[in-house]
């Protein structure tokens, strides 16, 4: 029986039955779904850990005694945990070690478009990357019998179109490591330059081996049609380039690196034209071009950036005169104009508000982080002014805080805050705290504590007493962390109070010392707070329209009642969560507590 | 794309139930024993964003992806979201939507307007459209929350799969306490389209 499953589900289904015994990640879109799904198969210990560095650790591990490991990022986790991965490859691992990046062509959820494949080949390991959910399983055991073949690391590469669409799937069982578990206290994880003067040949040997493995590797798949034209393509792509050209020969490749030279030789010599089609980077069309074989076209007709879809692979293939899907060579109607848009928002009742409003008041430089509050960039807030990599909202501040300390030591005169929420703190922040306390220096950290990873869709954090699977855990408190890394200045806000969180953030800018306010108030998505609405007295109501500039969805203008004519402001009682922010905002007692639920 | 595939695409806000709506359709192709393929981005669909979700639906599909001009039926669940998306639509496409408003915040801070126009431009964009009322239909029907499978009724009539197949997704897939609620919006969205003259 097949099941029709989103290509994360289908990749979870996969790590089940490859006998992965221990799996780890942090959560990221488009990944995250993997290790939420995981955590329902019973068999093997899955973690949120509390950034990507250590979930690789965690995984690279459970590889020393024989255990078989996968771990779960998003693509810029794999920046995170690059400094394991590289050395991973080096030291070479016992039980089977996959690491997943899910990447995502056209940034629908991320700041860059990076193609990770690229990784493969810097760090000279393996990587694998599915074309259907199907694949998006199997592949998963493919890579772990390669890692656990060949000792080494295997990459495996999904991205949004895949992670995020569904396809049939035929299921299978689980095969668990027959080989035994043991601690074995040799030194071959231990990378020391005199241990390893002879690794950097081997670990180039056995890529070239794994070369030749890939010959016959049936994830490679040559597919003759039409031998006029040959197209190399991998991923999502060949099911555009399917569309596109539906009679053109195909050599799909399961395995972008390394690649199999002479099943691409072969394939080349079986077509009178040989064609290059991917996302991204020309990460196969580069390696082939170098093989000396000859490419008629690639990159000059297929765009560099953003994510495909049929009608550019035709629209390129087009361009090389060759026979495509006429359908998909109509003009496409063009979208319409004047549409007013509809961007992501802080929800209503958000507890990030406040913050933000007293922020733009403020107008302080606000360095900021990855998470819902990076929402706090656009209108009408546009109180986050750098948006960097996660952590970096800490130490930028500090950074800048020495950069103006010599020439503009009034810091109210140039406020800088650093913005970050609960899980980004875990995630990186520990140190960067410590960095500037330990350098005296004296800037200001507000943590937005929602007590969840609310961006991702509300993963456990490790301040919320529990762990993925669900188990009690050690509740962190932050502001007990601050205080042991010797923070001279801790303080807690309620964000839903306009003016105290104005003041706090006043005096800590003024302040000699480094401080973090923690402003607390639990996510309303993920906790579904919901309180008694506002109701606007549309008499009181001057259509002044301040209490617009707090950005919630739940008020909005209507037309004016009779005897006025301006607009006055009207609050949906089914999005108001009593939050109250508004009515803070409005200077005629216009907003008052009591609308009908 | 192959034209043996049926091309469908759902358009909404998130939190209107684009996701639940294009999942329940999925199954019901699966059950009706068709190859399927179904697309969405969804990172911050939750914050009140746009939504939509792709669906196609043949012997073998290739892209999960559509294109513009390539969509047999679209069904948008706010007038705005169809005029957003109305280029993916094949010139005698069949369009659905919902005449329910939701202001985006760019219009609830005063900054843009909700065109006045909207259902004007829909019906230059998607001359095949039909308007339904199904926030309305649905609080008749026990919840206004069930507006998306009330869109879905109306949209199960236009597809190559039998009512029985419905039927039996339905009950399998929504659990107990929602799902008399939810057979009664289904089966009042089936009704809106039943005799449309296309």
């Amino acid at each position: 029986m097949k099941k029709l499953l989103s290509g994360n589900e289908a990749i979870a289904r996969g790590i089940w039955e490859a006998g992965v015994n221990v799996a780890s990640g942090y959560p990221g879109t488009p990944s995250t779904e993997i290790l939420e799904n995981l955590a329902t198969y019973d068999g093997l210990y899955c973690e949120w850990s509390v950034n990507e560095k250590v979930a690789l650790e965690v995984a690279l591990g459970a590889t020393v005694v024989g255990a078989r490991a996968f771990c779960t990022m998003k693509l810029v986790g794999l920046n995170v945990a690059a400094d394991p991965l590289f050395n991973a490859v080096y030291s070479g691992v016992k039980g089977g070690l996959v690491v997943l990046t899910a990447d995502d062509p056209s940034r629908h959820s991320s700041q860059t478009e990076q193609d990770n494949r690229n990784y493969a080949r810097f760090a000279r390991l393996p990587v694998m990357e599915p074309a259907d959910s199907q694949e998006a399983k199997d592949f998963v055991a493919e890579a772990m019998a390669l890692s656990e073949a060949f000792g080494t690391p295997v990459l495996y590469r999904t991205e949004t179109r895949i992670s995020h669409s569904k396809s049939l799937v035929e299921l299978e069982d689980r095969v668990e490591s027959a080989e035994p578990f043991a601690v074995n206290r040799d030194l071959s994880y231990c990378i020391l330059p005199a241990f390893t003067r002879t690794r950097h040949a081997e670990v180039e040997e056995r890529i070239r081996k794994i070369g030749e493995w890939a010959e016959t590797w049936t994830g490679n798949r040559l597919e003759m049609r039409d031998p006029e034209v040959g197209i190399i393509t991998c991923g999502v792509t060949y099911q555009y380039v399917r569309e596109a050209m539906p009679e053109a020969s195909t050599l799909k490749i399961g395995m972008p690196y390394p690649l199999p030279r002479n099943l691409i030789a072969s394939f080349a010599s079986q077509v009178k034209k040989l064609y290059v089609v991917e996302e991204l980077d020309p990460f196969l069309e580069e390696q082939i071009r170098l093989m000396g074989i000859e490419v008629a076209g690639g990159k000059d007709l297929i765009p560099l950036e953003n994510e495909l879809n049929p009608r550019i692979v035709a629209a390129g293939l087009a361009r090389a005169n060759l026979p495509v899907n006429d359908m998909l060579l109509t003009e496409a109607p063009a979208p319409a104009q004047g549409v007013p848009p509809r961007p992501p928002t802080l929800c209503p009742g958000c507890g990030h508000r406040g913050v933000f409003v007293a922020l733009n008041r403020l107008k302080a430089y606000v360095t900021g982080d990855i998470g819902c509050y990076t929402l706090g960039a656009l209108p009408p807030f546009s109180a986050l002014h750098s948006v960097i990599c996660m952590g970096a909202g800490v130490s930028m501040a500090h950074g800048m805080d020495k950069g103006l300390a010599e020439r503009m030591p009034d810091k109210a005169q140039a406020p800088v805050v650093g913005v970050v929420g609960d899980s980004t703190f875990f995630h990186s922040c520990i140190p960067e705290v410590l960095n500037t306390v330990w350098n005296n220096g004296t800037s200001v950290l507000v943590v937005l504590d929602n007590r969840t990873t609310a961006m991702t869709g509300g993963q456990v954090t490790p301040g919320q007493g529990c762990v993925l699977c669900g188990q009690e855990a050690p509740h962190i408190d932050i502001a007990e962390v601050v205080k042991a890394l010797k923070v001279p200045r801790v303080r807690k806000v309620d964000p839903y109070n306009l003016k105290e969180v104005e003041e706090a953030l006043k005096e800590e800018i003024a302040a000699p010392e480094a401080s973090v306010i923690i402003a607390e108030a639990p996510c309303v998505l993920e906790y579904k707070i919901k309180g008694v609405p506002y109701m606007v007295d549309a008499e009181a109501c001057t259509g002044c329209k301040r209490c617009l500039r707090v950005g919630c969805t739940a008020l909005s203008l209507t037309a004016p009642p009779e005897g006025k004519d301006k607009d006055v402001v009207v609050i949906d009682p089914a999005f108001c969560t009593g939050c109250s922010i508004c009515a803070q905002m409005c200077r005629f007692e216009a907003i008052l507590p009591g609308g009908e639920n | 794309m192959k034209s043996d595939s049926t091309n469908i695409l759902m358009a909404g806000v998130g939190g209107q139930g684009v996701i639940l709506a294009s999942f329940l359709l999925s199954q019901a192709a699966v059950e009706a024993g068709y190859d399927i393929k179904q697309s969405e981005v969804h990172g911050m669909a939750q914050r009140g964003g746009s939504v939509t979700s792709h669906l196609r639906i043949g012997e073998e599909v290739f892209s999960p992806v559509l294109s513009e001009g390539m969509v047999d039926v679209m069904l948008s669940f706010e007038p705005l979201e169809a005029v957003r998306n109305c280029h993916f639509l094949k010139a005698d496409g069949l369009h659905l939507y919902n005449t329910a408003r939701v202001n985006p915040s760019t219009v609830t801070s005063g900054a843009l307007t909700y065109p006045d126009d909207v259902e004007e431009r829909i019906a230059s964009c998607a001359p095949r459209s039909l308007a339904i009322d199904a926030t309305a239909l649905a609080e008749e029907a026990g919840s206004a929350r069930s507006a998306n499978v009330v869109l879905l009724g109306a949209l199960s009539t236009l597809l190559p799969i039998e009512e029985g197949v419905w039927d039996t997704v339905l009950h399998r897939e929504l659990p107990a306490k929602i799902l008399d609620l939810n057979l009664r919006a289904f089966a009042v969205g089936r009704a809106q389209t039943k005799d449309w003259e296309q």
